[in-house]
C-alpha cells in the first residue's frame, strides 16, 4: 500500500491549482453550489455533516433535507441572516487539478468583498438564477470581474429545476448575456445550464437536461486553459528585501511577477535605472539555472549598486514605465468618501509612497457603466482619476500586468486599506532615459537661447530702487540679445495676484504665485528678474527651495527707511504714517532683511546704473550670460 | 516551462508573505505550537531568509500542559537549528493553580493560552505575530485575512476587516496594535501533509501511531502523560496503538486508534478517513461559532 501511496503523493505534486470565484446575489444558490462542489467532491466530514445537520435543523432553509449554503456561511451574523458578508476561501481537489474558490457575496454594498475574491481568481463563475435571466447584479458582477482583469467567466444558470429544465429559457438567456457582455470586451464565456439544489451539471451531468451537450461546472473548471501568459513578458521581480547575513552576501529577495531570469542576464534597477547583471539565483534547495513567474527566490548581483525595497528589478532590454503622475480606475472601500486633494499612501508591488488623488473625472455606475461627473467617490464606487504619487514608481498598466498595475490605498490615519486601483496610463513619462530622449526640457530651451536660466530676485523696502534697479537690468540683458522677463507687483498683483490682499497670509500667498511663476519661466528658459518687497525669510527660502541650486539670486537692494521715506515716490509713507494704509512695510509691517544674499547693493553709496552693472557682473561670474 | 506546481504555488506565496511581514513590520516573532503546521511555517521561514537565519525570535505559549514529548521535540529543535525561542507561561495562572482537569477546557484555555499570548505580546513589544492558521481548518478561519488586524486589546472584528486584493498586504499599524499572520491560510491539511513527506520535515513523533497509556473519557481517547491527571475509580490506562492528527494540551488532546507509523500510511489514512482534524479538538465543540468568539477575545 506504501507503494500505492508514494504513487498518489507523486501524482499529488504534480497538480496544478486553479483559484475561481463565484458571484451572485441571496437567492441565487451560491453557496449552495459551493456546498454542492465540496460535498460531491467527498470533502466534508462526517462531524462537519453532524454539525450541518444541527444547523440545518435550526437555520436550514431546506425543511429537513440539510441546507448546503451552511457549510460556507462562517461567520455568526451570516448564518443568523442567511447571506454571505464577507469573502470565503474554500479548497477542494479532484483528480486533475486543484481548486481554491473564492466565496463572494451578491449585494451591491458588499462590491468591494467582491472585488477583493476577484483580485486573485483565475476564473469568475457568475450565477443567474433561471428564472429570473440577466439582472443588474449580473450586470455588476460581470464588470467588477471584467474591470479586475478576469478573461474567463462562467455563466452558470442555475436553478434549471424551476423552468421545467427548458432548452428555450435557457439560450436566451444565454443570448441576453453575450449582447451586454460585448461592451466589457475580450470575455471568454461559457455558459452552463445547471441546479446546483439537484445537483444538475455540477460535478454529475444531469439526466433532465439531454439538449445541453457540453462539459459539467466541474469537467469546466478542471480543463479550462488560463494562460495568463506572464512567462513569456519581461522580466519583472520587486525587491521584498535586502538579505545581507553577513559582509560577504547581499541578495535581493523577491517574487518574479513576470518574466524569465537566468544568470548572466542584463538587469537594470527602477526607478534608479542603474544596471548590472544577474549572478545567482539563490534558493535554500540550491542555486536555480533559471527561475520562472510566482517563484520566490533571492538574486545576486555582479555590481555593487544601491538596492532597497521597492525597487523593481527588470529586464535591461525591456524596461516598464516610471512616472509619478497617473490615470487609475479607483474603487473606493471606506464609508469615508475620497476627496480629491486628500493625502493616503499608495501601495503597489512592494513599494509605499505618499499619493494625492489630483482629479476625479467622474464615476461609472458599476450597474448600467454610464459615466458621471463627481466630486466624491463614496463606499462601492468606481472612478477614473489622476494620482500624483510621492516618488517616481516603476508600473506597468494593469491589462499587461496585474502585479505591477495594481495599488490599494492606505488612510493615513487609521491605516486602514480605503481603496483599490488599476494603473491606466502615465500622465506624464518620468522615465529619464526616455525623457531625454525625447522631450525638451529646461535644458534644451536654455541651450536655445545661449544662457543659463535664473531668478534674479530684488528685495527691499518700499522706495528702496528695486523696480528702478529691475528695469535698467532688463534693459542691459535685452540689448545684448537675452531672454527676459521681469515680475514685479505691477504686473502681477493686478492680474494673476489681484485677489490678494496685504494681510500676512495674502503675503505669503502672493510670495508663493510669483515664485512659482518664476520657476515655470526659469523652467522656460528665461532670466527672470523678480522686483518684490518679499518682507519675510521664510517665503524667499521657500522660492530659493523650488529651484535648483544655483538658480536662485538674491540681491539685497538696501536702502535706509528714512531715505525711503523722505523719497516717498507714490507717496505711500505718508498715507501709512496718517493710517490709510494697514501692514505697511517698515511702519507698520516688519521687514526682515536677507542674512546670506548673494548680491547686497546699499543704494546710498551707488547710483542705481551701477547697482544694475553690479548684477551683470555677478551674472557673468556665474556663467549665466556666456560670451558678456 | 512547466507552470509551478499546487505546492510549488502555496509555498512561493507563503514565503513572499513572510518577506512582506519582515520588511513591514518593527518587530516580528513566530508563534511556534510545535504542531505540524508549525513545523511547515518555520520550514517556510528557513526558505523564505536564506541564507540569514529566519530574523525573528519563536514564542511557544507553553500552558505546562503540552505532551512531554512536544516540549523535547521543540528545545531541541531550536538547538539545532540555532533559533531564538522564547518560552512564556502565564506565571500568574500556575500560581492560581489553573489546569485543564480543575478548571475545564474553556478557563484553562483562555488564561494559559490567550491570556498568556497577550502577556507575552505585550511585554515584548512584538506588532506582527506569525501564526499556522489555514483558513480549511474552521469556518470563521475561512473569512480571516492573511493580515489580520488586531486592536491595542488583541481583537478581531469580522465586520472590519481590511480587504485584502492582489498580493498587497498591509500591514501597518499604530502603537500597541499588532497584525496576526497566517502564512499558512490557503495550505489544507492534505497539503501540510504532502509537503511534509516531499521536503522531509521533522514532526513530533506523536503524529506516528505507538502504543500509548490512554483512557477512554466523554468519548476521547486521553493519554496518560503524567501523574497530574486525576484517575476515576474505574478507569485504568491501557495501552493502545494510538497517534495524534493535532496536537495540544494533552488532557484536551483526543487520540486517533491507529497502526499508521510513518508517513505514507498517515496520509493514506487521512484520505480515507471521513472526520476533520479539529475533531480531536475539546475546544471547539464547547459552543458553536465558538472560533469566531475566542477569536474576537484574542485567540489565535
Amino acid at each position: 500500500m506504501a507503494a500505492t501511496i508514494e504513487a498518489y503523493l507523486r501524482e499529488q505534486a504534480a497538480k496544478t491549482t486553479l483559484r475561481f470565484l463565484t458571484c451572485g446575489s441571496v437567492d441565487d444558490g451560491k453557496s449552495t453550489l459551493i456546498g454542492r462542489l465540496l460535498y460531491d467532491s467527498k470533502l466534508i466530514f462526517e462531524d462537519q455533516l453532524a454539525a450541518l445537520e444541527a444547523d440545518s435543523k435550526r437555520l436550514g432553509t431546506q425543511g429537513e433535507a440539510i441546507d448546503l449554503a451552511l457549510l460556507v456561511d462562517g461567520l455568526a451574523a451570516e448564518r443568523e441572516q442567511g447571506i454571505t458578508i464577507d469573502v470565503a476561501y474554500r479548497f477542494f481537489a479532484t483528480d486533475r487539478r486543484k481548486f481554491v474558490v473564492a466565496d463572494t457575496p451578491g449585494h451591491e454594498q458588499y462590491t468591494r468583498n467582491m472585488a477583493t475574491g476577484a483580485s486573485n481568481a483565475d476564473v469568475a463563475v457568475i450565477l443567474v438564477d433561471a428564472r429570473k435571466g440577466v439582472l443588474t447584479q449580473t450586470r455588476r458582477h460581470s464588470y467588477i470581474v471584467s474591470l479586475f482583469g478576469i478573461r474567463n467567466v462562467v455563466l452558470a444558470v442555475n436553478k434549471m429545476d424551476l423552468v421545467d429544465y427548458g432548452e428555450t429559457v435557457f439560450r436566451e438567456i444565454v443570448d441576453d448575456y453575450a449582447n451586454f457582455a460585448r461592451a466589457l470586451g475580450d470575455l471568454d464565456i461559457h455558459a452552463i445550464p445547471m441546479s446546483a439544489l439537484k445537483g444538475d451539471n455540477v460535478t454529475h451531468r444531469s439526466t433532465a437536461m439531454d439538449w445541453y451537450r457540453g462539459p459539467t461546472l466541474l469537467e469546466h473548471l478542471e480543463t479550462v486553459q488560463v494562460d495568463h501568459d506572464l512567462a513569456a513578458r519581461p522580466f519583472r521581480l520587486p525587491v521584498q528585501w535586502v538579505n545581507r547575513p553577513n559582509l560577504d552576501f547581499r541578495g535581493f529577495a523577491g517574487t518574479v511577477t513576470s518574466g524569465q531570469v537566468r544568470p548572466g542576464d542584463a538587469v537594470r534597477v527602477l526607478p534608479s535605472g542603474r544596471e548590472s547583471t544577474v549572478t545567482r539565483i539563490v534558493t535554500l534547495d540550491g542555486d536555480l539555472a533559471e527561475a520562472q513567474p510566482g517563484q520566490a527566490i533571492t538574486l545576486v548581483l555582479a555590481d555593487e549598486i544601491d538596492i532597497s525595497r521597492g525597487d523593481v528589478i527588470v529586464a535591461a532590454a525591456a524596461p516598464p514605465q516610471v512616472s509619478d503622475q497617473l490615470a487609475v480606475h479607483l474603487l473606493w472601500m471606506s464609508d469615508q468618501a475620497m476627496y480629491p486633494g486628500r493625502q493616503y499612501y499608495l501601495k503597489t508591488g512592494t513599494r509605499t509612497v505618499p499619493c494625492v488623488v489630483t482629479e476625479l473625472k467622474h464615476t461609472v455606475n458599476v450597474n448600467t457603466m454610464e459615466t458621471q461627473p463627481a466630486k466624491s467617490l463614496g463606499l462601492n464606487e468606481v472612478g477614473v482619476a489622476n494620482v500624483s504619487l510621492g516618488q517616481r514608481l516603476a508600473f506597468e498598466p494593469f491589462r499587461e500586468n496585474r502585479e505591477l498595475g495594481s495599488f490599494i490605498l492606505i488612510d493615513r490615519q487609521t491605516n486602514a486599506t480605503v481603496g483599490a486601483g488599476l494603473f491606466d496610463f502615465a500622465l506624464r513619462r518620468a522615465d529619464n532615459i526616455v525623457w531625454q530622449a525625447l522631450a525638451v526640457d529646461k535644458a534644451h530651451r536654455a541651450a536655445l537661447k545661449h544662457q543659463q536660466p535664473c531668478v534674479i530676485w530684488l528685495t527691499g523696502l518700499s522706495g528702496s530702487g528695486k523696480s528702478t534697479i529691475a528695469n535698467l537690468l532688463e534693459s542691459r540683458l535685452h540689448d545684448l540679445g537675452r531672454h527676459t522677463y521681469l515680475l514685479d507687483g505691477d504686473n502681477v498683483r493686478h492680474g494673476l495676484n489681484r485677489d490678494l490682499g496685504f494681510t500676512e497670509a495674502d503675503r505669503v500667498e502672493n510670495i508663493r504665485r510669483v515664485g512659482e511663476t518664476a520657476k515655470l519661466m526659469v523652467d522656460a528658459g528665461l532670466i527672470t528678474i523678480v522686483s518684490f518687497i518679499s518682507p519675510f525669510r521664510s517665503e524667499r527660502r521657500m522660492v530659493r527651495g523650488l529651484l535648483e541650486a544655483g538658480e536662485f539670486i538674491e540681491v539685497f537692494v538696501d536702502t535706509p527707511l528714512e531715505v525711503c521715506e523722505a523719497r516717498d515716490p507714490k507717496g505711500l509713507y505718508r498715507r501709512a504714517r496718517a493710517g490709510e494704509i494697514a501692514n505697511f512695510t517698515g511702519i507698520s509691517s516688519d521687514y526682515e532683511p536677507p542674512e546670506q544674499p548673494e548680491l547686497h547693493i546699499q543704494t546710498v553709496a551707488c547710483t542705481p546704473e551701477q547697482g544694475a552693472e553690479r548684477i551683470m557682473q555677478a551674472l557673468a561670474e556665474r556663467g549665466i550670460i556666456p560670451g558678456f | 516551462m512547466t507552470p509551478l506546481t499546487h505546492l510549488q504555488r502555496l509555498e512561493a506565496e507563503s514565503i513572499f508573505i513572510m518577506r512582506e511581514v519582515l520588511a513591514e513590520s518593527e518587530n516580528p516573532v513566530m508563534l511556534y505550537s510545535i504542531g505540524k503546521d508549525s513545523s511547515v511555517m518555520l520550514h517556510l521561514a528557513m526558505k523564505a531568509f536564506h541564507p540569514a537565519r529566519p530574523p525573528f525570535p519563536l514564542l511557544h505559549v507553553d500552558t505546562t500542559w503540552k505532551f512531554r514529548e512536544m516540549i523535547e521535540f521543540r528545545d531541541n529543535l531550536a538547538r539545532d537549528l540555532g533559533l531564538d525561542l522564547i518560552v512564556h507561561i502565564n506565571r500568574e495562572g500556575v500560581e492560581q493553580g489553573i489546569g485543564p482537569f480543575s478548571h475545564g477546557s474553556q478557563v484553562h484555555t483562555d488564561v494559559m493560552k490567550t491570556q498568556a499570548l497577550k502577556q507575552a505580546l505585550d511585554r515584548y513589544g512584538f506588532d506582527a505575530a506569525f501564526g499556522g492558521a489555514r483558513r480549511d481548518e474552521e469556518k470563521s478561519r475561512a473569512k480571516e485575512r492573511v493580515f489580520s488586524f488586531r486592536d491595542a486589546q488583541h481583537r478581531w472584528d469580522p465586520k472590519n476587516q481590511r480587504p485584502e486584493l492582489w498580493h498587497l498586504y498591509n500591514g501597518r499599524v499604530r502603537k500597541g496594535e499588532s497584525i496576526r499572520v497566517f502564512p499558512l491560510s490557503n495550505w489544507t491539511e492534505l497539503d501540510i501533509w504532502q509537503y511534509i513527506y516531499q521536503e522531509n520535515i521533522p514532526i513530533v513523533p506523536l503524529y506516528f501511531a505507538k502504543e500509548r497509556p490512554v483512557v477512554e473519557r466523554n468519548g476521547m481517547l486521553i493519554m496518560v502523560d503524567d501523574e497530574r491527571m486525576p484517575l476515576r475509580e474505574d478507569e485504568r490506562p491501557e495501552p493502545r496503538m494510538v497517534r495524534f492528527r493535532t496536537l495540544g494540551c494533552y488532557p484536551l488532546t483526543g487520540a486517533v486508534e491507529s497502526t499508521a507509523a510513518d508517513l505514507p500510511s498517515i496520509i493514506e489514512e487521512m484520505l480515507v478517513s471521513r472526520t476533520s482534524e479539529r475533531q480531536g479538538r475539546a475546544i471547539d465543540h464547547d459552543a458553536s461559532a465558538s472560533m469566531e468568539k475566542k477569536k474576537q477575545e484574542g485567540y489565535f
